[in-house]
């Protein structure tokens, strides 16, 4: 009866062509929606994980996420050195400083500020120039989208695209001239500000004069040494706030999810396309079966039994699920891949898949039930009726 | 010997809202086995409502319908469906074969339901439509053939698993008079033999020849039944 039920399914092409749209606009605004959230969620600690090496980043415990700087005395650093199971620690300096651009303009930027000797913590990929050129006198390095746009020169043309800033051009931070000796591709963060890395030291004569400037120590743990033990004994030793990598992540991560209205935009938009999908596929696989119950009448006639009609239209609705599914999900694994070098944020793990199976199953399950509570009702003596 | 059918005072109430059809009021009827048995009478008589109940698709309200011997009211769903899944074979006015299935897959679903291989219910069915006349069109879908080729293909199909009863409600309504008499010649030569019973509803007075027995029904009754031999 299988391959009735699936000949019965794709003999009629439109209609099966329907079913299968459907689902597959569900399963695509089920799967590209959350992706998007997740990417633009994930840029909440994107800085952390470009910053990369550290394992334990050590702050002022009222710190709420990565942007929210409340800054140290730059004495906590030696006293963090001094705590046992640390290999090294580094200072790091991040913080949003007005940038006088060579045509006058002002633009924030976000100033980050690498230990002067090991310029731990630099952008994850350099583009021209090298992270090493830090070393010369005023000099920084400016991160590709922003050299592009908001710190380029206006166009000559109205309208026109900015012409970029390069190596060699200047600007200008607290009145102290920065020339600019590399371009780096840094991974986007919430804020859209420029990224411009300097020395620590550097930073701090770019810094608006303050008793603290030092806004995080990043550690590195001996070899072997447990990352929980060591951040309670940091905690314990010097008062600060200290988490591991992946800890610093969550608390920015869930910083976002309360105190944004981003979770409930993009739930709203993820529950819409479930019921749009829902009501669209269930709709259409549920006409399908009413524009067959004549079909399915004369088999029950024939002696064909409840259950078995109850496999078969299952049956029909996990291929058109299936399909529906496959193409959602294909459809948006193709928009994360056109959409890569876009502002656009994406990002697809493989429990988005469960999401978006779940949904779509759901769907299927809806729509088959609807489908099968109608068959198994249907009296076989309508096969008589014209 | 026993009749294949017997319809003893079958009442039939339909309920629709409250309001209230009696569509059969006290069938009374025998049909014996080898028979061809035509059932006539005015529209909304009761004709396909009878054979419905004969047909085990409906339940009658009152009285028994015995069909074999067996009074398909009192039997279990599961039996009532394998009853029907041997013993009964359907023509429809419409024929209605499903769309999307080529004439020997059409013809196979009878032997499917009943539990036979795809494979060997298709060779049956091929072998059954050339004893219709077309063998050559098996894998035709319903589309592609003429009325009467589809009713030939449902008369294979109602025959294919041999079943002891067959009912068709106006089979040659939805022809043109010679293609319905060639359908009707195709029956009486294919689909009777003196274990098989037909009961046929037909308005259609051009083929009343065809009967044995013609009983003639008026509102929820028998009226009269002639015997045409
Ligand atoms: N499902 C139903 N619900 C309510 N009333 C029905 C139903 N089926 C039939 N009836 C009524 O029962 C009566 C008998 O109907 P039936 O279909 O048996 O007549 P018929 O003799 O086959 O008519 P026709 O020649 O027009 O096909 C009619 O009055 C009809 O309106
Ligand atoms: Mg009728």
């Amino acid at each position: 009866m299988n391959h009735i039920a699936l000949k019965m399914l794709m003999g009629d092409k439109g209609k099966y062509l329907g079913i299968v749209m459907g689902l597959t606009f569900a399963s695509l605004i089920m799967t590209q929606q959350p992706a998007i959230f997740l990417g633009i969620m994930s840029r909440t600690y994107s800085f952390i994980s470009d910053v990369g090496l550290p394992d334990i980043w050590v702050m002022d415990p009222k710190v709420q996420f990565v942007d929210d700087i409340k800054p140290l005395q730059d004495t906590e650093l030696y006293r963090v050195r001094g705590i046992s199971g640390v290999e090294w620690a580094m200072p790091m300096y991040k913080g949003l400083l007005k940038a006088r651009l060579f045509d006058g303009r002002f633009q924030t930027c976000n100033v980050v500020g690498l230990d002067d000797a090991t310029l731990i913590g630099g952008p994850p990929v350099m583009l021209e120039g090298k992270i090493d050129d830090l070393r010369r006198s005023d000099s920084v390095i400016v991160d590709i989208d922003g050299a592009r746009d908001k710190l380029g020169k206006p166009s000559p043309i109205p309208g026109g695209k900015p012409i970029p800033l390069k190596i060699g051009d200047s600007l200008e931070l607290n009145d102290r001239r920065a020339i600019v000796v590399g371009i780096a591709k840094v991974t986007r963060t919430f804020q859209s500000q420029p990224v411009i890395y300097t020395t620590y030291s550097r930073a701090k004569s770019y810094a608006p004069r303050e008793r603290k400037l030092l806004s995080f120590v990043l550690v590195k743990a001996k070899k072997g040494q447990d990352l929980a033990e060591l951040t309670r004994r940091i905690r314990e030793t010097t008062g600060l706030a200290a988490y591991t990598q992946e800890e610093f992540k969550t608390l920015s991560f869930e910083y976002f999810i309360h105190n944004t209205g981003i979770p409930i935009n993009f739930g709203t938009s993820v529950l819409l396309g479930f019921i749009v999908g829902a009501a669209i596929a269930g709709q259409t696989f549920y006409n399908f079966t009413l524009g067959n119950l004549m079909q399915f009448g004369v088999l029950k006639a024939m002696g064909t039994s409840n259950w078995t009609l109850l496999r078969m239209i299952l049956l029909q609705a996990v291929l058109v699920g299936s399909i529906g599914y496959g193409l959602g999900v294909g459809l948006t694994a193709l928009f994360g891949f056109a959409m890569r070098h876009t502002i656009l944020a994406f990002k697809f793990p493989w429990q988005l898949l469960l999401f978006s199976g779940a949904g779509v199953s759901l769907i299927c399950v809806f729509a088959a039930v609807i489908s099968i509570v109608k068959v198994i009702r249907l009296e076989p003596a309508i096969v008589f009726k014209g | 010997m026993n009749p294949a059918v017997r319809c003893q005072n079958v009442i039939k109430v339909y309920d629709t809202g409250g309001q209230k059809v009696t569509a059969l009021n006290g069938i009374n009827l025998d049909i014996a086995a080898g028979e061809l048995m035509m059932l006539v009478g005015p529209s909304g008589c009761g004709k396909t409502t009878l054979i419905s109940v004969i047909a085990g698709i409906l339940d009658q309200d009152e009285g028994s319908c015995e069909v074999f011997g067996e009074n398909l009211l009192n039997m279990r769903s599961r039996d009532k469906l394998n009853f029907r899944a041997h013993n009964i074979g359907f023509v429809f006015q419409a024929f209605n074969l499903l769309p999307s299935l080529n004439a020997a897959e059409n013809v196979s679903v009878p032997l499917i339901i009943n539990g036979m291989k795809r494979v060997e219910a298709e060779r049956k069915a091929i072998t059954v439509l050339e004893h219709v006349g077309l063998g050559e069109r098996w894998t035709s879908l319903p589309s592609q053939l003429s009325g009467g080729q589809q009713q030939r293909v449902a008369i294979a199909r109602a025959l294919v698993h041999s079943p002891r009863l067959i009912v068709c409600d106006e089979p040659t309504s939805a022809l043109d008079h010679e293609t319905g008499r060639n359908v009707m010649t195709l029956l009486k030569d294919v689909a009777m033999h003196k274990d098989r019973t037909l009961v046929i509803v037909t308005h259609d007075a051009r083929i009343f020849d065809f009967a044995d027995r013609i009983a003639e029904m008026d509102d929820g009754h028998i009226i009269k039944v002639k015997d045409s031999r």
